[in-house]
């Protein structure tokens, strides 16, 4: 079967060692995680782990099912990046004196939608958020003229369709209450 | 009803006692209907031993002789019982005892809760003496685990603790308590858990989903019922009879599953898998419905899953919903407790009856009979054979004894021809193939069974990993019956040498001690056999024994146990010889 990337949304209560638990599934399959993010999610107390993946479809399935298992994940979902939209972020870190001397840069930050974060005497930092292939494409064209440095996010997604968690919860209050 | 977050304040409605953490965590124990305990103690869990001296005459604490005896026997309690086994140790070389045991009942999804001591908060990360890091450790092989370094969040997570280790899919939590929280004071109060928003237990039982495997099973004209422990767990035992008798289905079982249902009931037509029955084996890849229910289609029963019951459409009941399509892809998924789903879909189901399909089994088993189980149970020449032995138990037994095996060859003997009467008699370390297993679960599965016969059955490799808990037996005279089927080799790792490797026998053969003697300095009767005109007496005498019995029969040095599907071969492809 075909390998895809797969952007697994998780969303959990706000645990100490959850992030171990999680990535241990991965490290027991030895499945490389491409990226990690862990944040607030939109609801309340709940944290949501992006995780990005190449696998088959059927390797996602059953890890989302390993993941779901896990006694403080609320719901764990798998997207392709067809069903999401995503963007991460990098920062450039370069000389002040190749970027004043090279015009070519300035119309390349221009053209790529990229941001001058600050400028010193001895460096520049650029911003470039976007999809991965077009951070690949400023570091590409920056690369040549020395990157002091050069860092990226990881992958943030939001998907299309609706995630239902605060239903999820709002159903365990209403069956707990009843009781 | 309050909703359980990670948040642990507490509610200032309920009554409450001042104690100590570590009275807390006593009296959490006592809270759950917990009366035995297995444990060692040691530097960081003192508090906690020392509030168990003062309720000695409500909590029995049983020293084992090593931290990972605790835990075995823990899940030999919890095996028989149903309820949950509870293991103690003290931190850093106690912790990391107690993984192996943890790891069996992760994969033989065992309700256990192991309490560890841990050093004080302040000196978690500096490496300080006996501080290991057990909840990263024990993390990929608990269900559930946690650290509790404040004393007032004690009860909360014991509660949170037994309500995961018995719920769902059972499986081992561990608690990790530091110093200072089981010395710290707080207001006790306590509340069972209920649940927890971020889990769910039981998945919802879809009826359409029912209604479709009882549509499959009655239009089926060659089903097989393969069941798992679920049906043990569940306490679905009865269920699962009154299914296969309205249907009139072959019913086979994984090692796990075994005595679910009466070894001689009409329909029980073996075991599954690498050493199973050849009937069920072969015939899996032959019928047309296979039903399988509370089990895990684990690699030890499906041999080669690219041949693995293709012709046949799978319902499979499960209540973990991971293991649906994990490793045999089901046609009609039936998630839940089968508890509840069997019943559900006993109402459904026409009276049936498939007699030239069951003939079938039956005449599987005259091959197999004939080829190796009257071999197996007749020889008159040469050693005695592990299932002479076996055999001589049952008639003893009448089936009504709770056999504890631990790993190899014996096992697999034990498995094969030990006769059930009841459920929850067959306690063996599945998944994980644990050697050392059977001597300490045995002493557990007698605690928790306390009116019946317990015997384990026990390799002369296996006894040697876990022997120091003979001292537990002396200590506590638990009067269970320990037979060391000796052939002096490690015999299943001697088979596949044999078979596998031009017989080059590297590190299998074992020079042993005298077992009688080591029984006898522990005070503990003991006996051996080594002919076969002794066998029936010195059997006879160990099963009437009142205490704790040891009897050692030297058996065939080189038996091999037959069948066997090879690694890699299909089940249809088992091998007689």
């Amino acid at each position: 079967m075909e390998k895809k990337t797969y952007t697994v949304s998780i969303y959990t209560e706000n645990n100490l060692g959850l992030l171990s638990r999680i990535a241990a599934i991965f490290l027991k399959r030895h499945i490389n995680i491409e990226s990690i993010t862990a944040s607030q999610s939109e609801v309340n107390d709940v944290m949501r782990f992006i995780i990005i993946v190449n696998v088959t479809e059927e390797q996602i399935k059953k890890i989302v099912g390993q993941i779901e298992k896990q006694i403080e994940v609320i719901k764990a979902f798998y997207h392709t990046d067809k069903e999401t939209i995503f963007q991460e972020t990098a920062l450039y870190k370069i000389k002040s004196e190749d970027f004043l001397d090279d015009h070519n840069i300035q119309d390349f930050i221009k053209e790529t939608n990229a941001r001058i974060v600050t400028v010193t005497r001895e460096f520049f930092v650029i911003e470039k958020t976007g999809k991965r292939h077009e951070v690949d494409h400023l570091y590409g064209i920056l690369k040549p003229y020395g990157l002091m440095q050069f860092v990226r996010s990881g992958t943030i997604a939001v998907t299309k369709n609706e995630m239902p968690i605060s239903g999820i919860l709002e159903k365990f209050n209403t069956t707990n209450s009843i009781s | 009803m309050e909703v359980k977050t990670a948040s642990f304040e507490k509610k200032a409605t309920e009554t409450t006692t001042r104690v100590s953490g570590a009275e807390a965590v006593i009296m959490c124990l006592l809270e759950e209907g917990v009366d035995t305990i297995y444990g060692y103690p040691g530097g960081a869990i003192m508090p906690v031993y020392d509030e168990l001296y003062k309720y000695q005459d409500k909590l029995h604490h049983v020293l084992t002789r090593h931290e990972q005896g605790a835990t075995h026997a823990a899940q030999g309690y919890a095996r028989v019982s149903g309820k949950v086994g509870v293991a103690v140790a003290t931190s850093g070389p106690g912790a990391t005892n107690l993984v192996t045991g943890i790891a069996d009942a992760q994969i033989d999804s065992t309700p256990m809760v192991c309490i560890t001591g841990q050093v004080g908060s302040h000196l978690l990360g500096s490496d300080a003496f006996q501080e290991t890091d057990i909840v990263g450790i024990s993390t990929p092989i608990t269900k559930w685990n946690y650290q509790i370094t404040k004393a007032e969040e004690i009860p909360e997570v014991m509660a949170k603790a037994f309500y995961i280790a018995k719920s769902g899919r059972p499986g081992p939590v561990l608690i990790d308590i530091t110093k200072d929280a089981q010395f710290a004071a707080l207001e006790f109060s306590y509340k069972k858990c209920s649940g927890i928003r971020s889990y769910k237990p039981l998945p919802e039982v879809n009826l359409v989903e029912v209604q479709d495997a009882a549509e499959a099973i009655n239009n089926a004209k060659k089903p097989m019922i393969v069941w798992g422990q679920g049906v043990i767990l569940g306490g679905a035992e009865a269920l699962l009879k009154q299914v296969v008798e309205k249907a009139g289905i072959p019913a086979a079982w994984t090692i796990l599953g075994l005595s679910a249902l009466p070894t001689e009931h009409p329909l029980n037509v073996g075991m599954v898998g690498m050493h199973g029955n050849y009937g069920p084996n072969m015939l899996t890849n032959k019928c047309d419905v296979l039903i399988a229910i509370g089990m895990r289609f684990d690699d030890r029963v499906t041999g080669n899953l690219a041949h693995y019951a293709k012709q046949a459409k799978v319902i499979h009941f499960e209540i973990d919903p991971a293991e649906i399509n994990k490793n045999v892809h089901a046609d009609i998924p039936v998630l839940g407790d089968v508890n509840e789903t069997l019943k559900l879909l006993l109402e459904l189901l026409k009276p049936n009856k498939h007699e030239a399909w069951h003939q079938r089994f039956k005449d599987h088993y005259k091959i197999e009979y004939d080829k190796i189980i009257k071999n197996d149970l007749n020889a008159e020449r040469g050693k005695i054979g592990m299932a002479e032995v076996i055999d001589e138990i049952n008639k003893s037994s009448k089936g009504d004894a709770v056999i504890v095996s631990d790993v190899g060859q014996h096992q697999m003997v034990a498995c094969r021809y030990s006769k059930f009467n009841q459920t929850r008699s067959n306690v063996t370390s599945g998944g994980l193939g644990t050697m050392g297993f059977a001597l300490p679960a045995a002493i557990g599965a007698k605690m928790g069974a306390k009116n019946r016969d317990v015997v384990a059955i026990i390799g002369d490799g296996g006894y040697q990993m876990t022997i120091q808990e003979l001292g537990t037996i002396f200590q506590t005279k638990v009067p269970v019956k320990i037979v060391v089927l000796n052939n002096g080799f490690l015999g299943m790792v001697r088979q596949w040498q044999q078979l596998f490797f031009d017989k080059r026998y590297a590190s299998t053969e074992m020079t042993n001690p005298d077992f009688v003697a080591i029984a006898k300095g522990y005070h503990i009767k003991a006996n051996q056999v080594t002919e076969r005109a002794q066998l029936k007496d010195a059997v006879k005498e160990m099963m009437e024994s009142e205490e704790a019995y040891f009897l050692e029969v030297k058996v065939e040095q080189e038996e091999n146990v037959f069948p066997m599907i090879p690694t890699g071969a299909s089940v249809s492809e088992i091998l007689l010889e």
